[in-house]
């Protein structure tokens, strides 16, 4: 590199160059620049997430009664499943700081197995993550949304939640999804709901002991406003549209359609910067493996990258305060 | 590089014998502040429902152990603590200048637009 440089005869001033005031060199330096970019772009879809909660407060969510589900097991599990996220994260920041380390030392093999267990422990937050956005999708009670496109939920009268599958009278039914193929080819629609409104307006006036959940937060206990007989009974019949189950761009069961898109729009973005992650820390293995870094003296390609992926693992420590614990 | 590293941590109460036992135990430093989240936010304990700044404590404290974890990634996992201390505030009060300003602008306007839709003429559930 040396021999490239002119000598401008200013060597020993302070302006001259060839000093590093930072101590650090241009790559890693600009790695540091690039995160603080990156995230100042989280800030804004943070802060914006904010924004909508903030002007939706009543009626956003609450996360335990959304993310609920251990793969695996039935049943009623909040916090769980994420909680292992985050430590399986946080876990693979830790092989990663020591491949970092390891590379300090000039130690390939050790490097090598460190790198190799930060990409498996990639490979398994993405594979939870699509778990999450599955069970997501999918939902599990179904719901009933309103003309303000809000949503309604059913309990019974202990205020557990009950599934619309539970109580909707089933009728014969003559509407077919409409397809592309066999109709108008430049129209469809999504897949039709397994229950028409009519049919859970039937079944709720059949069962005597179901209520209608709002999705407004009572101030005091902090749980969702659940009304008496008569005022659900009301409530559906005169502000309920549609049938809703889980979760798309324009309606979901849990609540306000921007709760569903900011989580897709969030961690999808999140899960992205994974995926990259994990793209970039196969590379840095296979480097590794091929000597590389041995041949060019230095594993500062490991640290560069590592930054990165603890910045991943950064963003996620606030995704996981705000989408499931605030 | 290896023997640079600052290996005191909680300003020198715990300090360390090698890089490596740090990284060890900064993470379990960390697994317990998300242990204690996570009770936190299973059980929501009555105490912390009240409010403080307009906030919620629970929430307060989930932030404030939220940025101390962030500290920790930052300062050990990411090395901030072995860099010179002009490249630590470029990047750190950057960065926390600039959040701290979107976050106040932001939330600020959410919270208008909020009262806009408790207070005024604007119907949006019906």
């Amino acid at each position: 590199m040396n021999t490239t440089v002119a000598d401008t005869g200013t060597d020993e001033k302070t302006w001259g160059g060839g000093k590093e005031p930072l101590k650090a060199s241009y790559g890693k330096l600009m790695m540091w620049f690039f995160i603080t970019s990156d995230a100042l772009t989280f800030t804004g879809f943070l802060a914006s997430y904010g924004f909508s909660r903030f002007k939706f407060a009543e009626i956003w969510p609450i996360a335990d009664d959304v993310f609920t589900h251990v793969p695996f097991i039935h049943g009623n599990y909040p916090m769980i499943f994420v909680a292992f996220m985050t430590f399986i994260l946080i876990m693979s920041s830790v092989t990663m700081v020591l491949a970092v380390d390891a590379g300090h030392k000039m130690d390939k093999a050790k490097t090598t197995i460190y790198m190799f267990l930060t990409v498996i422990g990639g490979f398994i937050f993405l594979s939870s993550q699509a778990y999450e956005w599955t069970t997501f999708i999918k939902g599990e009670y179904g719901a009933v949304g309103t003309h303000g496109g809000n949503i309604i939920h059913f309990v019974d009268t202990d205020g557990n939640r009950v599934a619309l599958k539970d109580f909707a009278i089933g009728e014969p039914k003559e509407r077919t999804q409409h397809l592309g193929k066999n109709g108008l080819w430049f129209t469809s629609e999504s897949s039709l709901p397994s229950y028409t409104f009519d049919e859970v307006v039937a079944g709720f006036e059949a069962n005597e002991n179901i209520l209608v959940k709002t999705t407004y937060t009572d101030k005091e206990t902090g749980h969702k406003t659940i009304l008496s007989r008569n005022e659900s009974l009301k409530e559906l019949k005169t502000k309920g549209k549609n049938v809703v189950e889980g979760a798309n761009l324009i309606q979901n069961e849990y609540g306000p359609p921007l709760f569903a898109n900011y989580f897709f729009f969030i961690t999808g973005f999140h899960g992205f910067h994974v995926s990259i992650g994990v793209l970039l820390n196969i590379i840095i293995f296979f480097n590794v493996i091929l000597g590389t870094y041995e041949r060019r003296g230095s594993y500062e390609m490991v640290e560069k990258v590592g930054l990165y992926w603890h910045f991943v693992d950064l963003v996620w420590v606030f995704v996981f305060t705000f989408f499931y614990l605030v | 590089m290896a023997d640079t590293h600052k290996l005191e941590i909680f300003r020198g109460l715990v300090k360390f014998k090698s890089n490596t036992q740090k990284i060890w135990g900064v993470l379990i430093f960390l697994s317990i502040v998300t242990a204690i989240e996570v009770v936190l936010g299973i059980y929501k304990p009555e105490v912390l429902n009240g409010h403080f700044m307009g906030m919620k404590i629970l929430n307060w404290i989930f932030i404030i152990l939220t940025i101390v974890k962030a500290y920790y990634i930052t300062w050990d996992f990411m090395h901030m603590r072995d860099e010179t201390a002009s490249l630590r505030r470029m990047v750190v009060w950057t960065g926390v200048f600039l959040i701290c300003y979107i976050i106040f602008i932001i939330l600020q306007e959410g919270q208008y637009v909020g009262s806009v839709f408790t207070n005024g003429f604007v119907k949006h559930d019906f």
